[in-house]
């Protein structure tokens, strides 16, 4: 919903160039006042240009986090363990597309093209999570990634049903709630391999020792070198700074590896009283910014697969669109409206 | 094993090839994921890739264990088409592929659905799934026969190289109460219809021969499959009576 504090004035700058100074600043006042009151800011409303960078910036990059997530995930489909397993796997991978559409669109409510958005991610000028270029080694991988990865992905996410743009929130709100779902299918695969033979029981321990880290480094640099983090918060587009919520994911976490029978690997991992919060180790730094530099396990080999998709898949999209032209007016082009040379 | 002690009734066959056919091609569809041309693509062909092994799950479970069945019988004992083993080759070849099953498929439980024998509940379910799986193929060989000289020079590519291996749709199965040749006759039909708007003709050649005539159906298999079952069984097979 549009805010009364932003309706009135903030409108009108959806339908026409930038105003006066005067209006300018009567816009940022509504803007700010709007946020302070907590109410959403809708597509149509007036933003400032650096608020509109940023949730560009951040919905780009997770919608492409989505997709690029199929890649480890997908790797094990024609590898399931059982028909049962399999089934839930690639019902997960499918959602995960289409959490991708959702964040697309939301982002180009803010005036973007998924296009455009994906040139970026293929030139590498936008980012994904950094936690998907690491490799899915064994089956139990699937289930590390569900319980820890989906569950970083959700201790960030639920906060941001709260955030204040609008179609963001509400892509988030649908998101998380399937994202849970994956959670707990993760979390009972990983304890059906905790439970069965001595290999499963180490693979599924081998798999939580390699993703545990990755996984705490999904919230994020710490407090004092997020560059972005300060000015999220006063958007509201962030709720928590990046150590809380990493905190907060480490004291879910303690309790559910105990009762999974397995592990965490960190031996400065304790419960600290004082603080009624666990302490935990100290996160390898110079392993995050390599990763998010591009050094990481799987960094080329996510981006070429992607690529390549596209690449090869070019022809496609372009016949689609030479059929809706030769149809216009009939049902042919229907659901493939955003494909690039439609576009054109 | 149950695999093999219960292959010799008539209801067991129709259901394992039924079953496997559901199997093997949800799992070359499960191949695209993470490659396909567009997010929408994803999420289709995810789409009926699980529904294709919700049926498979069904019909393996009528002939016993669902899981010993899909992992623990050999290449020999499958019964799938041949088609639906096919590499998904390009977009229009797994287009293809989709085509010339789904609408037989469609046809099939169509037919299934109204009878009472022991498919009737199966194909009532199933008969809905295929409606939409036809539906998309033919959406997209209209896109690509009729798009651009690309897509429609690799839609014709696809359709002539899968044609040898239809005929085998319409093979007698012992124990699946169709008649297989009224069956061809819809299929043809519905098939040249949509090629009819697409701008393409019916490929050309026989639809049956030497090996492809009821091969799959008896175990016999081309090279490709014998890959496919190594990839989509090893990890079951190396922890036997593991459950998971």
């Amino acid at each position: 919903m549009a805010t009364a504090a932003a309706q009135g004035t903030a409108r009108p700058e959806a339908d026409g160039a930038r105003n006066t100074t005067g209006d300018e600043v009567q816009y940022q006042d509504a803007f700010d006042a709007a946020v302070a009151a907590d109410e959403r800011i809708e597509p149509r409303d007036w933003m400032p240009d650096a608020y509109r960078a940023t949730l560009v910036r951040q919905i780009a990059q997770h919608a492409h986090s989505e997709i690029i997530g199929m890649q480890p995930e997908a790797n094990w489909i024609t590898r399931a363990p059982s028909l049962r397993r399999k089934a839930i796997l690639m019902a997960k991978v499918q959602d995960e597309a289409g959490h991708g559409l959702y964040l697309y669109s939301a982002a180009e409510t803010l005036g973007t093209g998924r296009d455009e958005l994906l040139d970026k991610l293929h030139s590498g000028r936008q980012k994904y999570s950094s936690i998907f270029n690491y490799p899915t080694l064994t089956w139990a991988d699937v289930g590390a990634i569900g319980w820890l990865v989906d569950g970083a992905a959700i201790t960030n996410q639920v906060p941001l049903c709260r955030c204040s743009y609008g179609p963001y929130a509400r892509a988030m709100v649908r998101v998380c709630k399937e994202e849970s779902f994956h959670q707990r299918q993760g979390y009972e695969l990983l304890l059906a391999l905790s439970r069965g033979t001595p290999e499963q029981h180490a693979m599924a321990q081998d798999a939580v020792d390699r993703w545990w880290w990755p996984s705490l480094m999904m919230f994020g640099p710490p407090d004092d070198e997020s560059q972005h983090s300060a000015q999220s918060m006063a958007w509201k587009i962030k709720r928590h700074s990046n150590d809380e919520l990493r905190q907060r994911f480490v004291d879910i976490c303690v309790p559910q590896a105990e009762s999974l029978g397995l592990t965490l690997p960190d031996p400065d991992l304790t419960w600290n009283e004082e603080r009624g919060k666990h302490d935990f180790g100290t996160i390898d730094w110079t392993e995050f910014w390599e990763v998010l530099k591009g050094n990481g396990p799987c960094n080329e080999q996510r981006l070429t697969q992607r690529k390549r998709a596209h690449d090869e898949g070019a022809w496609v999209r372009e016949a689609a669109a030479a059929h809706a032209a030769k149809h216009s007016g009939g049902t042919g082009a229907a659901g493939h409206r955003t494909t690039g040379a439609e576009r054109a | 094993m149950s695999s093999t002690g219960t292959e010799s009734t008539t209801a067991t066959a129709a259901v394992l090839a039924l079953g496997d056919d559901a199997l093997i091609l949800s799992h070359r569809l499960g191949e695209w994921a993470g490659h396909a041309p567009v997010l929408e693509e994803e999420v289709a062909l995810a789409n009926i890739a699980l529904d294709l092994l919700g049926q498979a799950r069904i019909l393996l479970s009528m002939a016993g264990d669902e899981d010993e069945l899909a992992f623990l019988r050999e290449e020999r004992s499958f019964r799938n088409l041949q088609l639906v083993e096919q590499p998904n080759g390009d977009f229009a070849h797994t287009i293809a592929r989709q085509l010339y099953f789904s609408l037989y498929q469609h046809e099939l439980y169509t037919e299934l659905a109204a009878g009472n024998g022991p498919f009737a509940p199966l194909a009532a379910k199933a008969v809905k799934e295929t409606a939409y799986h036809r539906d998309h193929a033919e959406q997209w060989t209209l896109r690509l026969g009729d798009g651009t000289e690309e897509s429609r020079s690799r839609m014709r590519a696809a359709l002539d190289a899968l044609w040898r291996f239809t005929g085998e749709m319409f093979q007698p199965v012992d124990g699946l109460d169709v008649d297989p040749a009224a069956l061809e006759t819809r299929w043809l039909a519905a098939l040249g219809a949509v090629l009819d708007r697409a701008g393409l003709a019916l490929p050309e050649g026989p639809r049956t021969g030497a090996w492809a005539a009821g091969a799959g159906r008896q175990g016999l298999h081309t090279e490709p499959f014998g890959r496919l079952l190594a990839e989509m069984q090893h990890l079951h097979r190396s922890h036997p009576g593991a459950s998971w």
